[in-house]
């Protein structure tokens, strides 16, 4: 699903992320961790476009993407959430998702078309929406919802444009304790029934262990280790880089 | 009481001129965060060009409908130039601010010195259809009924810009852009393209302010959209940089504390009682009226 080669990106001399290469099969979930400033958030900035590759490159189901544009790799079935909470505020819950099904969909540019409720966009919202548990809540304002109730409209979001493969940054963070466990089921759900292959940054270790086939560790920009969750709390290179502190 | 409906209604029919250049400006700053101090030119092109059509083509004219078809070409005019400067000026500078100020006010610049060096630097009287050149007795004033034609098209784009972010696929797609760029583009949503049709929207409205300027004033010179811009960016930063409810607030504001400075105080003051209420604005709310579309 998702190759990626030698990746490096250097920004004003600063090596960001180094040489990085791992692979990731379709339907795979695949976790990454690290210490604070590894190079986690770069690595997914990289992946999705947002940042310019320096070396290596990123080939998605087979398409070398290394150089599209962030809307290009959109397109071709990548999707993202990003670590601050990053939904609409001003528009209802429905209008967020019904905007990347438009994505998806095309004719978001035909300027004069009026939305109708048989639109397909709606249809596609709803059921996203309703994944997601969110099905009640479609009118209010995104910015009323809680901090759990916005991680879950972004994977919504996410669902409605029908990617193939979806990064989630860092998705748990600022997520009250109750609200962690509805939504590791609301993410194990988009991964195991919809059947989508998953990249997600995470700090919950108790979270990953029971969601991600795989876990990639992070240091200084560069893999560390990349095995099951088991192995890789059981590396002793990566207790004396981040698990030691983080545990 | 007369004398206080008068300034009243005046006060709206300049807000309404502020409405029109200042919505345009905020919704390209607001999705694009460019700064656009070519606006006013636009506005000076609609002026000219609805000045030109009622002279020389026909069918246009200064009376009836000749005089909406004379309006209609320097919109269309207006609208043309805009989305033009956008697809070849605007885009190559996305992102590059102080470029797109410098080609911007370059661009300002060089227009009003066209306009100037084709038709003279002299105001040229402007046709004024004869529905606005009578007046309207209201609570005891006699109001001229430009005033009120300036008002009507000012709510008329108001309501049809707000329903047209509200109802419509594109306007889902601009609201979104203007909360958050780089989140519409990661959804795969191309804004760019977006932005030329809004540029070309703000166009129009300017050249339409050009239009109805020219009959308020009765006569149009080329530097007129200039001095307007600058009362029209205060109307932008007053309303919040990027929202249109804020920015017709603010319009009425503006307009209002403008003409009664102006007459009770004296003439003059009205622009400097602007300037203040800007600066009282951005003390008590640095983010302006409000920071948020519609």
């Amino acid at each position: 699903m998702l190759q990626v080669a030698g990746l490096t990106c250097a920004i004003g001399g600063a090596v960001i992320v180094s040489d990085v290469s791992f692979d990731v099969a379709p339907g795979e979930f695949v976790a990454v961790i690290g210490p604070n400033g590894a190079g986690k958030t770069s690595l997914f900035n990289l992946l999705s476009g947002l940042l310019p590759v320096t070396s290596g490159s990123v080939t998605l189901a087979g398409t070398d993407i290394t150089r599209a544009g962030p809307a290009d790799r959109a397109r071709r079935g990548l999707g993202r959430t990003f670590q601050a909470s990053s939904v609409f505020a001003g528009l209802t819950v429905q209008e967020n998702v019904r905007l990347a099904a438009q994505a998806r969909l095309g004719g978001s540019m035909r300027a004069w078309q009026l939305v109708r409720p048989s639109d397909r966009a709606y249809e596609v919202a709803g059921r996203a929406l309703d994944r997601v548990g969110l099905g009640s809540r479609a009118h209010l304002p995104a910015g009323s919802l809680s901090h759990g109730d916005k991680r879950k409209l972004e994977l919504a979001i996410l669902l409605a444009t029908d990617p193939a493969l979806v990064l989630l940054d860092e998705p748990m963070a600022g997520v009250s304790t109750e609200e962690v466990a509805g939504l590791t089921e609301v993410i194990a759900g988009v991964h195991r029934e919809e059947g989508k292959t998953v990249l997600m940054v995470e700090h919950h270790m108790d979270v990953l262990l029971g969601l991600a086939d795989r876990v990639a560790v992070m240091h200084h920009g560069a893999l560390l280790a990349l095995d099951t969750p088991a192995r890789v709390t059981g590396d002793p290179a990566v207790q004396e880089a981040y698990l030691g502190d983080a545990l | 009481m007369s004398t206080v409906v008068l300034l009243t209604v005046t006060g709206l029919g300049l807000a309404a001129l502020y409405f029109l250049v200042a919505s345009g400006l905020s919704l390209i700053f607001g999705l694009m965060g460019v700064l656009n101090f070519a606006h006013g030119a636009f506005l000076t092109i609609g002026a000219y060009g609805t000045w030109w059509a009622a002279e020389n083509i026909p069918g246009a004219g200064a009376t009836g409908w000749g005089f909406v078809y004379a309006v209609a070409f320097g919109v269309a005019v207006g609208t043309l130039v805009a989305a033009v400067v956008e697809l070849t000026l605007i885009r190559p500078l996305y992102e590059r601010h102080i470029e797109q100020v410098l080609v911007t006010v370059g661009l300002s610049l060089a227009l009003v010195a066209l306009v100037r060096a084709v038709w003279g630097a002299d105001p040229r009287p402007f046709p004024r259809p004869e529905l606005a050149r009578g007046t309207t007795s209201l609570l005891g004033a006699n109001v001229p009924n430009d005033r009120f034609l300036l008002i009507a098209t000012a709510i008329v784009v108001l309501v049809a810009v707000l329903a047209f972010l509200r109802f419509t696929r594109f306007g889902l797609v601009i609201r979104a852009g203007v909360e958050n760029r780089t989140m519409v583009t990661a959804l795969g949503i191309d804004v760019r393209r977006a932005f030329t049709l809004v540029f070309a929207i703000g166009g129009a409205f300017a050249a339409l302010a050009g239009a109805l300027g020219g009959i308020y004033l009765g006569s149009i010179s080329p530097g007129q959209g200039t001095s307007l811009l600058i009362f029209a960016f205060i109307v932008v930063v007053i309303g919040g940089m990027s929202s249109i409810t804020g920015t017709a607030v603010a319009a009425v504001l503006v307009g209002l504390v403008q003409q009664f400075a102006n007459y009770y105080a004296a003439s003059g003051v009205g622009d400097l009682s602007v300037v203040l209420l800007l600066a009282v604005v951005l003390l008590t709310r640095p983010g302006g009226l409000t920071a948020r579309l519609a």
